[in-house]
């Protein structure tokens, strides 16, 4: 017995010793950057794609001889998808850690929990959640960047498409979080200019197991269209209701749709459902001269190749806001002001996974309309509309 | 009319889910006064170990029933035996939630260990068109689901009223002491109430992820429509949970139909607080001083 | 007040004090502001549980009203800061005696599920009705008194433990008085407490309210120290995070507050390095916490400090 204890404490000094001096194998001072995502909690299926992305690219660098020889060290808290637990974090990393950048938070609501905290530091943060109001109004978001496209945007994809089919009356169906929210909100917001009324605006829970009921209440207001707009199950749940209800009536998903699992999941409820999405999806149907291709195509296959499933939307945001940040970091060096300033005035015609960007000191997220496709599930595919 | 009967439909199908937990709940307060807060971390369980078996091992469908139930059964007893049993004898009504609650971030911890954040699905029991009611629309998992949720009820009627141990395990809830002193093993009435329950649990989960997907952190809310089922009922009284989990099902559904869905859970829960005020021990619950029972 | 606690205040007091001067470290102040926040809604919740016997699931929703109420009135009302905390904790303790009336009626099971009815309430009511929906809405003036903006972390985790140190010693007050012995009473025996005269009903809500403002106060400091809220963090998971701090930190002894807080605050920090299985550890620990420390940590700290000084 006494020998099972003496073994074990033997072998947990050799691995402490182990992970202890695995470092320092550089002889330049490592730039540090931090990360804060949503890895567990509600907000999870997009913290841990962008997890996956920070770290492969991180290791990418590192094994490539880091940033003009400096290694780079990404240190990454997870924010629980808690906005207090994101504040946490920001602090952490700017004091305990002294990162010279962050990336994420992953939702919108925390990154707007950490703005002042960033804005204080002076610390540039580049968040890969999609609201408005994370870099507007732009001159109070002076050190604030987002990678992901606008929602307004999507919407305004969506509307346009409705208007050459002649759709004039919609129904929403949302759900309860603040992804949800700002998309009806825009919804609702951007139909007169496209000559379409929202007949019928009804939510849904995070966690609610049937929306039969929603999808019945619009189809009876008199809506020519479904628009659900949601990230995680709920548009699996929505599309499958949408289907078995028979209802003869388009249904469009937000730009969350875009994953192949939600493809697996809906099967062939999916059918007919039509969504903008990124080119990240659709990467292997768009044209080979489109100059997002050579990017889309590397990142997808080492992400897939790494960890056997597909980095989907989200985590592209998160490779967009890391290449922009180790880009700055090789031209400025460690110095959070060139930095900031490096994103605003040199990420231009900028191909990224989520669009080509075009950051100004008007626009610190640089993408439109442009960044989407409308894209219709057929055959169990995705295939792009024209 | 149409609309109604879709609403209703609607209803049903969450309600069967809620019923399941609620029924749970009954069976594990009847024999320990504890409200177990980790019982919707079963349905979860179910759904997940079901997807599991059937599609990640691809074994049949029988065979994958029979292990995932036995699964849950063997993890509803390792929570009774190792978090439970131990604090019985001191008899702490709050202590024994509160393990309940950290037993369920246990499990959630180790369900996302296994299976991530994904949700996950697996085909309807039976192919086929949804069926058509008077114009209403209703899928065939959803008469599956009601129909395991009346088979359920059924069951546990005939063997708590029935066999010699259900009637044991009914013999407890009303007198621990007395129960005792008739020879009953109370702690193995106990052990039983927590298997049962685990099982009933993954009945409802592994009926229900066709319809709703199931993911590893499903299980709180499950919980709670349950607890508040089980409590709009009557605490205790079996057919206080079906009744009581039909019930919230529907005002959710028809709040969500007729006033408006963002206030769906707002207004059931309304309702429900005001059932409370006015017959303070839920629909089928007598009035009387909640007592701890001793061990 | 007994002598042992005016110590204990006194030490705690002291090191308050110090804590920043050593402490340069933002990180762990910005720690100790939330421990102090936590404490305050954990001390409510001892008060309501350990010397009332009274259970609620629903703290979330006076801690949310609390932040909403006084982050609206100073940001669209322009009122002064202090002035909007303290309407807002008023706003909170009057639901709380409409809740109050018909809800302590309730028993046990009964009385937590209605409680935590009202917290869902309240969390959808903030969803559907706060400002930004779901989003949640930020540029929520900081804290000011007298002209003076706070707006280091030193100045906040001063404010906020000043607050905890002057909840505390009321608490401890207010234990230790006439009502308190009559509040332990309720909590042993209903029918022996009736017997003797005592009040039950009034004391039942007096403490239930005051569990409330505690909740409502410490809402309204992170409104000001966040200056940004969403309805999320207002969830029946706050009400039982708060829960277990009572627990684990010993209902029976107001102490437990702020051991509770301090250990289910920090638990997520260290835990931050397991990554992927910290959940799995977190309720591990809680699990281990709970089967091996029944009274929680205050009293079974006391407990082998009597033993000791007996030898």
């Amino acid at each position: 017995m006494k020998n099972l204890v003496k073994a074990f404490l033997l072998i947990i000094t050799i691995v402490t010793a182990l992970i202890f001096t695995q470092k320092d194998s550089y002889c330049k001072e490592p730039y540090k950057i931090g990360a804060i995502l949503s890895v567990t909690g509600a907000a999870s299926f997009l913290g841990e794609p962008e997890k996956n992305t920070v770290l492969m690219l991180a290791e990418q660098i590192n094994k490539t001889g880091g940033i003009n020889g400096h290694p780079l060290e990404v240190i990454i808290e997870d924010s629980k998808s808690d906005e207090t637990q994101a504040v946490l974090a920001a602090k952490k990393l700017i004091e305990k850690d002294k990162v010279l950048a962050i990336i994420g938070p992953s939702t919108t609501g925390e990154s707007m929990a950490i703005i002042p905290i960033m804005t204080q530091a002076k610390t540039p943060l580049v968040s890969v959640a999609a609201g408005a109001s994370i870099t507007q109004p732009v001159q109070e978001r002076y050190w604030i960047f987002k990678t992901a496209q606008y929602d307004t945007s999507a919407v305004e994809a969506i509307y346009n498409h409705m208007k050459n089919k002649g759709i004039k009356k919609v129904g929403i169906i949302s759900i309860t979080t603040a992804f949800g929210d700002a998309g009806r909100k825009a919804l609702i917001e951007m139909a007169p200019k496209f000559g379409i009324t929202v007949v019928a605006d009804e939510r849904y829970g995070p966690k609610d197991t049937d929306m039969t009921t929603q999808i019945v209440k619009i189809k009876s207001a008199g809506a020519q269209a479904i628009i659900n707009w949601s990230v995680g199950p709920g548009q699996v749940i929505v599309t499958k209701n949408w289907h078995a209800l028979k209802l003869a009536i388009p249904l469009y998903q937000s730009h969350g749709w875009g994953s192949k699992k939600n493809l697996e999941l809906a099967g062939k409820a999916a059918e007919g459902v039509i969504a903008p999405l990124g080119r990240l999806v659709v990467w292997d149907k768009i044209p080979d001269k489109h100059p997002q291709k050579p990017i889309l195509k590397k990142y997808v296959s080492d992400y897939e190749s790494k960890y056997k499933s597909e980095p989907g939307t989200f985590g592209g945001h998160a490779y967009d806001a890391f290449m922009m940040v180790v880009e700055a970091l090789k031209k400025v060096g460690p110095d959070k002001k060139k930095i900031r300033d490096y994103i605003e005035t040199n990420i231009k015609n900028w191909p990224g996974t989520g669009g080509i960007f075009n950051m100004s000191s008007k626009d610190h997220c640089g993408l439109d309309m442009k960044a989407f496709e409308m894209v219709i599930v057929k055959n169990g595919d995705w295939e792009i509309l024209k | 009319m149409t609309l109604f009967l879709q609403f209703l439909f609607a209803g049903l199908t969450t309600g069967s889910v809620y019923a399941l937990v609620g029924i749970g709940f009954n069976i594990i307060y009847n024999s320990t006064s504890i409200i177990n807060l980790a019982q919707g971390e079963f349905v979860v369980l179910g759904g997940l170990m079901m997807w599991f078996f059937l599609e990640s091992l691809q074994l049949p469908f029988s065979v994958s029933l029979c292990l995932t139930l036995l699964t849950a059964a063997i993890i509803g007893l390792a929570q009774e035996r190792l978090t439970i049993k131990p604090l019985l004898k001191k008899g702490d009504l709050l202590l024994m939630i509160m393990v309940t609650i950290a037993f369920s971030i246990l499990i959630r911890g180790i369900l996302m260990f296994k299976f991530g954040k994904d949700p996950y699905t697996y085909s309807p029991f039976t192919e086929g068109e949804p069926i058509e009611i008077f114009g209403a629309i209703i899928t065939q998992q959803t008469l599956w689901v009601i129909g395991i949720t009346v088979f359920c009820i059924v069951l546990l009627y005939l063997f708590f009223n029935k066999t010699m141990t259900g009637r044991a395990m009914k013999a407890c809830s009303l007198d621990v002491k007395a129960a005792r002193l008739m020879g009953i093993n109370v702690s193995k009435v106990v052990m039983l109430s927590f298997l049962i329950s685990a099982v009933i649990g993954a009945i409802g989960g592994i009926a229900i992820t066709p319809i709703s997907l199931m993911e590893y952190d499903k299980g709180a809310m499950l919980s709670v429509k349950g607890f508040c089922a089980a409590i709009l009922g009557g605490l205790g009284k079996s057919r206080g949970a079906v009744v009581g989990g039909f019930t919230l099902g529907m005002l959710e559904s028809l709040t969500a139909g007729y006033i408006h869905s963002g206030f769906k859970d707002a207004i059931a829960l309304l309702i429900m607080l005001f059932i409370l005020f006015v017959k303070p021990a839920g629909i089928f619950g007598k009035t009387e001083i909640l007592r701890l029972r001793k061990f | 007040m007994s002598k042992g606690n005016a110590i204990v205040l006194f030490i705690l007091g002291i090191f308050i004090i110090f804590l920043p001067q050593i402490i340069t470290d933002n990180y762990i102040l910005t720690i100790g502001i939330f421990i102090g926040i936590n404490a305050l809604v954990a001390m409510g919740l001892t008060i309501l549980m350990g010397y009332a016997g009274q259970i609620s699931l629903g703290q979330a929703g006076f801690y949310g009203l609390g932040a909403y109420v006084s982050a609206i009135l100073s940001l669209k009302f322009g009122l002064p800061v202090p002035l909007s905390v303290f309407i807002a904790i008023f706003i909170a303790s009057l639901i709380a005696v409409i809740l109050a009336i018909p809800s302590l009626r309730l028993k046990g099971h009964y009385l937590a599920v209605a409680t935590l009815g009202f917290g869902e309430i309240i969390h959808i009511i903030l969803n559907e009705w706060g400002p930004g929906g779901p989003s949640g809405f930020g540029d929520i003036p900081p804290f000011s008194i007298f002209g003076y903006t706070l707006s280091s972390t030193g100045e906040y985790f001063y404010l906020i433990w000043i607050f905890v140190i002057l909840a505390m010693t009321f608490s401890l007050n207010l234990i230790h008085s006439l009502t308190g012995k009559a509040l332990r009473a309720i909590h042993d025996s209903e029918l022996a407490s009736v017997s003797l005269g005592i009040n039950i009903t009034k004391l039942k809500i007096k403490v239930f309210v005051l569990s409330s403002i505690y909740a409502s106060l410490a809402g309204a400091l992170y409104a000001h120290y966040v200056t940004f809220l969403s309805p999320s963090g207002f969830s029946l998971f706050y009400s039982i995070l708060i829960l277990m701090m009572v627990v684990i930190g010993g209902i029976t002894n107001i102490w437990g507050a702020i051991a509770g807080a301090i250990i289910i605050t920090i638990l997520p920090e260290i835990l931050r390095g397991f990554k992927e299985i910290d959940i799995l550890i977190y309720g591990l620990i809680l699990t281990l916490c709970i089967l091996f420390m029944r009274k929680g940590i205050v009293p079974l700290f006391i407990e082998i400090w009597e033993k000791v000084i007996k030898k």
